[in-house]
């Protein structure tokens, strides 16, 4: 009974398929669209100037992010530098003492802390490191951003570590080399090629974070590297130019806008790179 | 030669016996300890912030829909009414152009289309939030302004929803940036779903008689629908938690309105908005208990989220 | 259970030895002693728990989770598993090859060699520890115009004698061997089995194979495990290669050299 409307069935199927291929498409073409919009728009503003300067006066026209970029180098600097050792310190507990109840407390904590939302995490820094010592700084930022790159740390260093065969530990071990040395020496440096891969993600994740930011860095119009200090970040330098009434500053926005996107868009090829390079050496 | 002994003794051995292996046991077991203290620490400073608002306010907090700092009487309800919306909107249409797109990519599409859109679809997920509020602002509000809006308005405009003044911004635009945002999630973990449909279920029903379309829906889709509610699930949690993109075009004013054009607020826009000119401890302190409320909300629905792929996926 | 070896120049034995992983006991109650600068081969079907065994003469096996020890394990007549013994001391004096290659991915073929040579000698003692650990490896010729180079390049069969340089530039007395030809080609086994002789001019070597030929080409005595029947390993029997492979004391051992099973 079923086949005599073998047509209609057909051309629902195409219509169907029809469709699912225009959400692909849709989605697709939704990143196209933006990503082009913005390196339309802000294009024609990135200059040397633009670059290196600090910013002007609200209606002084010209001005650059230079301070931003500078400070986001040094607040993911600091980041990284808590991060890692943290991220990997618990992986390689995780790692190495993987059954029972507290190891599986602290998976369950990476995961919550994976799903918090960034503002929330900036209250954090700033109950902490801003309202305590009465003052915006760097650091608190930093901090938060460490808070934001932890999960993905400690997950990965976990799993690259167990993936590393158990009869290169083994043989380390052998040799009547210590836990430590075994596992400093040996383990993690095989390990590492995945590891870089997740801090290249988690860098490019926190590049372009600006909500933590609001209220610990906060921003300056100044050159900073004090890190003890208020600080410019480009992330948040984009988003108050984009809000605010200015068309020159606005201009900026897209700008900087660019930046962000080129900046996580080649960390993130990097990590891939990364990630495929470190298959490969899996293999043989 | 026999041994005296006639019962066995275990020797449960103590892997860290030598120095340079007991310094090693404690740096590991403090970066640990330290990864774990902070965690507990966000949780218990979000409470402490937010106890003066707590013990003020009280659980009315959660219904009341007055936001005055003037006056400081602060309630909840206008920003779990934006939240949830603008929320409810970004996973309606996420889902559906998600779901949509992980079937094409998983069951139809050849390899050489695949690849690519599948990696067009992730990077979506990597660009920052401000760069989505920015083209949310400049392209996306003037387009639900002047097109989009008018648009649904001749159709629909005798619905409440509907109804209203057009700005521009407000809970339908920032509902659509969400949605944008979350659709690699939904795209991504629905396809890895999907894929993992064992063959033999396709085959069974194309051996029946079934055409590719049909078996898609009707088999492989029901098959793999707690992966990808699960998924659903997932994005939701990151819709709830998105500050950025939405507190620049959603307009930013407590008010609850039935319009889907009027402006909003969310619980993370208004902390980003409203904190740092946050004068009366109070005030902090109330927003600082919106945190709280967030941080929870984004624990269950994570929990929930985690729960249902895990169960799909095996482990992750 | 039963007998030993001739106890005359033992240097390694074990005295009751058994060995579980969680509760499930793999080995039950070996007794058996390694002839000094020999080599013993232990042979069996799989499961036998020959390679368990051997996991426990220098301590690795309770690296494995829920692993343990029970009985006693003899070296120069001190029991290895008393509770003041650092196992990594033990493990200097037992070195280990695996059954696949393991070369440290990360480190160079010179590295690897060193990596558990003394850490106190001078730049060319430790060259010249490597090269004498190469030498007795008879991989010398073949690596050193390439000492640099990753181990990962290597052949199998070259890969296999790195290893076993590795394990002797650490200076062991006694060489532990865990099926060390399974994963070669017959050359590069044949390689490693005429190394097999010669070092045991040096070194006291304990070899688990599953190849009875090899056994009967290479050691001097021969140790013939089985698993009962609640998968316990049991030492059936335990003697010179040459009279356990033609005379055999035991049954079992006759009817698993003859190939009746296993």
């Amino acid at each position: 009974m079923r086949y005599h409307r073998l047509r209609q069935r057909r051309a629902l199927g195409s219509l169907g398929t029809a469709l699912a291929l225009l959400c692909a498409v849709l989605a697709a073409g939704a990143l196209l669209a933006i990503l082009g919009y913005v390196v339309v728009q802000g294009i024609g503003a990135i200059n040397w100037a633009f670059l290196t300067q600090l910013p002007h006066p609200i209606g002084v026209p010209g001005g650059g992010v230079g301070n931003g970029i500078l400070g986001t180098f040094i607040i993911i600097g600091i980041a990284t530098a808590m991060a890692v050792p943290i991220g990997l310190l618990t992986g390689i507990y995780l790692a190495l003492f993987g059954r029972g109840p507290i190891p599986e407390a602290l998976r369950f904590m990476s995961d919550v802390l994976s799903g918090v939302p960034s503002i929330a995490i900036g209250l954090f820094a700033y109950a902490v490191l801003v309202a305590p010592l009465k003052h915006f700084s760097a650091f608190s930022a930093s901090f938060a951003f460490m808070m934001l790159m932890l999960p993905l740390m400690v997950r990965t260093s976990e799993q690259a570590i167990r993936s590393v065969p158990q009869t290169v530990r083994e043989g380390a071990l052998a040799l009547g080399m210590s836990n430590f040395r075994a596992t400093i020496y040996i383990v993690v440096p095989t390990a590492r090629p995945a590891i870089i891969t997740a801090l290249l993600l988690a860098i490019a994740r926190v590049t372009g974070e600006t909500a933590p930011l609001l209220f610990t860095a906060f921003g300056t119009q100044y050159w900073e590297t004090n890190p003890n200090h208020p600080m410019a970040v480009l992330a948040l330098q984009v988003f108050n130019y984009a809000i605010s009434p200015y068309p020159d500053w606005q201009a900026q926005a897209w700008a900087g806008a660019l930046l962000l996107v080129a900046a996580v868009f080649v960390l993130s090829l990097g990590a891939r790179l990364m990630l495929r390079r470190a298959m490969r050496g899996l293999e043989s | 030669m026999n041994s005296e002994v006639s019962e066995p003794r275990f020797r449960r051995v103590a892997r860290f016996v030598s120095a340079a292996d007991r310094g090693f046991a404690a740096v590991v077991y403090g970066g640990s300890i330290l990864f774990a203290l902070l965690i507990v620490g966000l949780f218990v400073e979000l409470v402490l912030g937010s106890w003066p608002s707590i013990v003020h306010f009280g659980p009315a907090f959660i219904w009341k829909s007055a936001w005055d700092p003037s006056t400081s009487k602060f309630g909840a309800l206008p920003m779990i009414y934006g939240t949830v919306v603008t929320s409810f909107i970004a996973i309606v249409l996420a889902a559906f152009v998600g779901i949509m797109a992980a079937v094409f990519l998983a069951d139809f599409a050849p390899r050489w289309l695949a690849a690519p859109l599948s990696f067009l679809i992730e990077l979506l997920a990597a660009v920052p939030s401000v760069v989505y509020g920015l083209w949310g602002l400049f392209v996306l509000s003037p387009f639900v302004r002047t097109a989009i809006g008018p648009a649904l308005q001749k159709v629909l405009g005798w619905t409440p929803l509907f109804a209203g003044p057009i700005y521009g911004v407000g809970l339908l635009t920032a509902g659509i940036i969400l949605a944008l945002m979350i659709v690699p999630t939904v795209t991504a973990i629905s396809r890895d779903v999907i894929v993992a449909i064992p063959r033999d279920l396709r085959e069974a029903s194309m051996a029946l008689g079934s055409t590719k379309w049909e078996t898609a829906t009707r088999v492989v889709l029901p098959a793999a629908r707690v992966g990808i509610f699960g998924a659903c699930v997932l994005a939701l949690g990151r819709a709830l938690g998105e500050t950025i993109a939405v507190t620049m075009v959603i307009g930013n004013r407590p008010q609850i309105s039935a319009s889907l054009f009027a402006p909003s607020y969310t619980l993370a826009s208004v902390i980003a908005n409203e904190f740092t000119e946050a004068t009366t401890s109070i005030y902090i302190s109330a927003l600082i208990e919106l945190g709280l409320i967030l941080f929870i909300v984004s624990i269950v629905v994570n929990g929930l989220a985690r729960l249902m792929i895990w169960r799909v996926r095996g482990s992750s | 259970m039963t007998a030993a070896a001739p106890a005359i120049g033992a240097l390694l034995m074990t005295e009751d030895l058994s060995a579980y992983y969680g509760e499930r006991e793999a080995v039950g109650n070996v007794s058996l002693t390694f002839a000094r600068k020999a080599v013993t081969a232990v042979i069996g079907p799989s499961g036998c728990g020959k390679t368990t065994l051997l996991r426990c003469l220098n301590r690795i096996h309770e690296v494995a989770f829920d692993a343990r020890v029970a009985g006693r394990v003899l070296l120069d007549g001190d029991d290895i598993y008393a509770s003041d013994v650092d196992p990594m001391a033990i493990r200097r004096r037992v070195g280990m090859v695996f059954q696949r290659p393991n070369p440290f991915p990360t480190l160079s073929i010179l590295d690897n060699t060193l990596s558990c040579a003394g850490r106190t000698l001078t730049r060319r003692q430790r060259l010249e520890c490597a090269e004498r650990a190469l030498h007795s490896a008879a991989l010398w010729d073949e690596v050193k115009d390439k000492l640099r180079s990753s181990p990962l390049r290597l052949s199998g069969g070259q890969q296999q004698r790195l290893c076993i340089a590795r394990a002797i530039a650490a200076e062991p007395e006694v060489l532990l061997m865990d099926e060390p030809t399974a994963s070669l080609d017959p050359i590069a086994t044949a390689v490693i089995e005429e190394l097999m002789s010669r070092l045991s001019d040096d070194f006291t070597i304990v070899a688990v194979t599953h190849n009875m030929q090899q056994a009967a080409r290479v050691s001097d005595y021969t140790a013939f495990m089985l698993a009962d029947q609640d998968g316990v390993g049991r030492l059936i029997e335990v003697d010179e290669t040459a009279k356990l492979f033609t005379k055999p004391a035991d049954r079992r051992t006759e009817d698993y050299i003859t190939g009746r099973f296993g």
